[in-house]
C-alpha cells in the first residue's frame, strides 16, 4: 500500500549578505519571465494548494491493481462490522422507502451448502472490481468506468440513471439512489437518480489508506479482509493468493474480479 | 397500377378526432404529471427497487419500440416486396412506426433516474454499449422512415421510394435486433443470456406491429366512415397469423433450449410452472390470449370475419404486453445465482424471488406513452393526407378477385 505523505520540514538557511544579493539579482532577472508565466503557474499552484491530496492521476497507475482477499473461515455469521464501517465512511443511511430501495454498497451473505454436511459460510459481497466489468461494457454514456488501478467507479456527472449496469452486474453489487440525499460525505459525492456501488473507498486509497471495511475488520480482530495491490509480488495479498487456494465468485463468467475469496 | 387513382384525404370527422385527441391529452398530461412526481420524490415512490430495476415503464416502452419496427411491415411489403395492393396503406404504416417509437422512447427517457441529463446520452457515447448503439438506431430510424415518408408522399420523389423502403426495411431489422440484444447480452441473467432473443424480438415486432396497424387502420376508417375492403384485411390477417405462429415457435424454441441446460431449470420452472403472476401471464396472457386465441380466430373459421381479425389483433396486443412483463420483470424477479450449490440469504434479498407491484405513477407514465403514440397518429391523420379516401377492394386492387 502507498506510504503516508509527510510534508518535508522547510530547511533553515542562513543567508549571508552576498548570498542575499545574489539571490536578489537572480530574482530580479527571473521577474520578467515570472511576469509572463505567473498567471498560469499561479493558477496551478492555487489548484494544488487547495487540495490536500497529490495531483490527480498520481496514484491511479496501471501498474497497480487494487484488490481484496476475503477469508471466509474468519468471517463470522451475524458480524456486520464491515457493513457498518462502509455506511459510516460513505454516509449511507437507510432510505425512507422499502428495504430493497436502500443503497447497500456491501452486504453480508449467509451461505449453506445444499449437499454434504450443509456447511455454513458467511461472507461480505460488494462490487468485485472486475478487470472486465460488464457494467462498464453496457453503460451507454461511459459513466461506469474502470480506473487505471482497477477500481470500478461511476461518474456521477454523466450517469443518466438508466440502470442497465444494474441489469448487467452478476453480483448485484450496484444500488440506485431512489430519493433525495442529506448529510453526505463531501468526499463521497452521491446523487438521486444515479447508480452507485462500492468504490473501494477510493477517497481513502488516494490518501494512502485502505478501505474502511477492511480497516474495521482488522481493528475488530477478525482479520478476514485483506486489501492490497494484486500486482505487487512482494505484497501480502499477492503472496497469500499465490500460496493459498482462493476463488473468484462466478469465475465461469471470466470477469477477473479484483475481490477473491478463501474458503468457498 | 393501383395507386394511380388513389385520393388521399385528411380525416374529416372533427368531432370524433378531437374527442379522441382530448382523451389522449388527458393521459399524456397524467403521464407527464407522473413523471414530474417521480422526478421530484425519486423512484422511491415507484414499485421499482434495487432488485427490479426496470419496471412497468420499460414494459410499455420496449413494447412500443418493438411494435414500431413491426408497424413498418405494410410499407416494406409495398416498397421492398413490390406488392402494389399495400402501397396506398404504406404512408400510415410509416407514420404509425414513427409515432410508436416516439411514444416508447418518451417513456424510456422519462423513466431515467436523471432524465434531465438526456442530452448526455446524445453527447457521450460508450460504443461498446448496446444501449449507445440503440441511440443511433432510434435516431437513424426516425431519419430514414421520415425520408421514406417524404419519398412516398411527394410525387416528384416517388421514384426513390423503393430505395428508401429497402433502407428502412434493413434498418428496422437491425433496430429490433438491437432491442432484443439489450437483453440477450446480459450474461449474468439466466432469463436472458440467449442469442435467440434477437430473432425472437424480430418475430414479436412483426406480430405486434401488424396487430396495432390493423387496429389503427380499422379505427381511422371507422372514424371517417371510409370503406375498408375485405381483400386487404384478409391479406393482413394472413400476415398476422404467420407472424403470431413464428413468434410462438421461437418462444417454444427459447424455452426448450433453456430446458435442455440443467443449470437453467430453476428459471424455467419459475416462469413455466411456479412463478405465480409470471406463470399466469405467460400461459394465459402470452401463449393463450396472445398466440393461441389469435391463431384460432384467424385460421380456424371457414370465413374469417372483420371482428375476428380485430379481436385477434387486440388479443395479440394484450399478449404482447404480457410477454414484455414476463420477459422484463419475470427475468429480474428470479434471483441471480452467485453461489451454485449453496442456499443463500442476505439483507439485499439474495436467493429470494423478488416481488414487484407497479405504482400508479408507473402505470400513468406507461399509458401516457401509448396515448402519445395514438395522439401523434391521429393528429397527423387530421392534418396531413396519410390515408386514402377509399380503401375498398375495387379501389385498392381492381384485380383482387383474381388475386384472391
Amino acid at each position: 500500500m502507498s506510504e503516508e505523505n509527510t510534508p518535508e520540514a522547510p530547511a533553515t538557511q542562513d543567508l549571508s549578505r552576498r548570498a542575499f544579493l545574489g539571490v536578489s539579482a537572480s530574482a530580479a532577472a527571473a521577474a520578467a519571465g515570472f511576469v509572463a508565466l505567473a498567471p498560469g503557474v499561479k493558477l496551478m499552484e492555487l489548484a494544488h494548494a487547495q487540495s490536500a491530496y497529490p495531483a490527480a492521476g498520481q496514484f491511479a497507475s496501471s501498474k497497480i491493481r487494487w484488490g481484496m482477499l476475503i477469508d471466509t473461515t474468519k468471517c463470522a455469521t451475524g458480524c456486520s462490522d464491515c457493513v457498518t464501517a462502509c455506511n459510516t465512511e460513505n454516509a449511507i443511511e437507510p432510505g425512507s422507502g422499502r428495504p430493497a430501495q436502500s443503497s447497500q454498497w456491501i452486504r453480508k451473505i449467509e451461505l449453506k451448502e445444499q449437499a454434504g454436511g450443509h456447511r455454513e459460510l458467511s461472507l461480505p459481497m460488494m462490487c468485485q472490481h472486475c478487470a472486465n466489468p460488464p457494467c462498464v461494457d453496457v453503460c451507454p454514456t461511459g459513466a461506469s468506468f474502470k480506473r487505471a488501478d482497477g477500481i470500478v467507479l461511476v461518474d456521477r456527472h454523466i450517469c443518466i440513471g438508466c440502470r442497465y449496469c444494474m441489469m448487467a452486474c452478476p453480483y448485484q453489487a450496484r444500488s440506485f439512489v431512489d430519493e433525495p440525499l442529506h448529510d453526505q460525505n463531501p468526499e463521497v459525492p452521491r446523487g438521486q437518480g444515479c447508480v452507485e456501488a462500492c468504490t473501494l473507498c477510493v477517497q481513502r486509497i488516494d490518501r494512502g489508506l485502505g478501505p474502511a471495511c477492511v480497516e474495521a475488520c482488522t481493528q475488530a480482530g477478525h482479520g478476514a479482509m485483506l486489501f492490497g495491490d494484486l500486482n505487487d509480488p512482494a505484497g501480502e495479498i499477492a503472496k497469500r493468493i499465490a500460496t493459498t487456494a482462493s476463488s473468484q465468485v462466478r469465475a465461469d463468467l471470466r470477469l477477473d474480479p479484483g475481490v477473491r475469496y478463501q474458503g468457498i | 397500377m393501383a395507386a394511380k387513382n388513389i385520393v388521399y384525404r385528411e380525416i374529416a370527422n372533427q368531432r370524433a378526432i378531437w374527442t379522441l385527441l382530448a382523451l389522449c391529452g388527458l393521459f399524456i398530461v397524467a403521464g407527464a404529471g407522473a413523471h414530474l412526481t417521480m422526478e421530484h420524490y425519486g423512484h422511491v415512490i415507484t414499485g421499482m427497487d434495487n432488485r427490479i430495476v426496470w419496471g412497468l415503464p420499460h414494459v410499455f416502452a420496449v413494447f412500443l419500440i418493438v411494435s414500431a419496427s413491426g408497424a413498418l411491415n405494410v410499407a416494406s411489403t409495398a416498397s421492398v416486396f413490390g406488392k402494389s395492393i399495400y402501397k396506398p396503406l404504406a404512408p400510415l404504416s410509416g407514420l404509425l412506426s414513427l409515432a410508436l417509437l416516439a411514444g416508447g422512447l418518451t417513456v424510456l427517457m422519462l423513466d431515467l433516474g436523471r432524465s434531465d441529463r438526456i442530452i448526455v446520452a446524445a453527447t457521450q457515447y460508450n460504443f461498446k454499449s448496446i444501449f449507445a448503439w440503440n441511440v443511433f438506431l432510434y435516431t437513424g430510424f426516425f431519419s430514414i422512415v421520415g425520408a421514406y415518408l417524404w419519398m412516398m408522399m411527394d410525387r416528384r420523389m416517388n421514384a426513390y421510394t423503393k430505395h428508401l423502403g429497402a433502407a428502412a426495411f434493413i434498418w428496422r431489422l437491425v433496430l429490433t435486433t438491437g432491442t432484443g440484444s439489450i437483453f440477450g447480452f446480459l450474461v449474468a441473467r439466466q432469463a436472458y443470456q440467449s442469442a435467440i432473443l434477437a430473432p425472437t424480438f424480430i418475430a414479436f415486432s412483426l406480430s405486434y406491429g401488424t396487430a396495432i396497424y390493423l387496429l389503427i387502420l380499422a379505427g381511422a376508417c371507422a372514424m371517417d366512415e371510409r370503406p375498408l375492403g375485405d381483400a386487404i384485411v384478409g391479406r393482413l390477417k394472413n400476415l398476422l397469423a404467420t407472424f403470431v405462429a413464428a413468434s410462438l415457435y421461437l418462444v417454444a424454441v427459447l424455452h426448450l433450449t433453456n430446458l435442455y441446460f440443467t443449470r437453467n431449470h430453476g428459471i424455467e420452472n419459475f416462469i413455466l410452472r411456479d412463478g405465480g403472476i409470471f406463470t399466469a401471464l405467460f400461459w394465459l396472457g402470452q401463449v393463450g390470449i396472445g398466440s393461441i386465441l389469435p391463431l384460432i380466430l384467424l385460421l380456424a373459421p371457414a370465413k374469417v370475419t372483420r371482428s375476428n381479425v380485430l379481436t385477434a389483433s387486440a388479443a395479440v396486443v394484450i399478449g404482447g404486453v404480457c410477454q414484455m412483463y414476463v420477459t422484463i420483470i419475470g427475468g429480474q424477479a428470479w434471483p441471480l445465482n452467485l453461489f451454485p450449490g449453496y442456499s443463500v440469504s442476505s439483507s439485499f434479498f439474495d436467493g429470494e424471488v423478488h416481488n414487484y407491484a407497479p405504482s400508479i405513477w408507473e402505470i400513468l407514465l406507461g399509458l401516457g406513452g401509448v396515448a402519445l403514440a395514438i395522439a401523434i397518429v391521429f393528429l397527423a391523420l387530421r392534418l396531413l393526407r396519410f390515408l386514402p379516401e377509399r380503401l375498398d377492394d375495387a379501389t385498392l386492387d381492381p384485380s383482387h378477385a383474381h388475386a384472391e
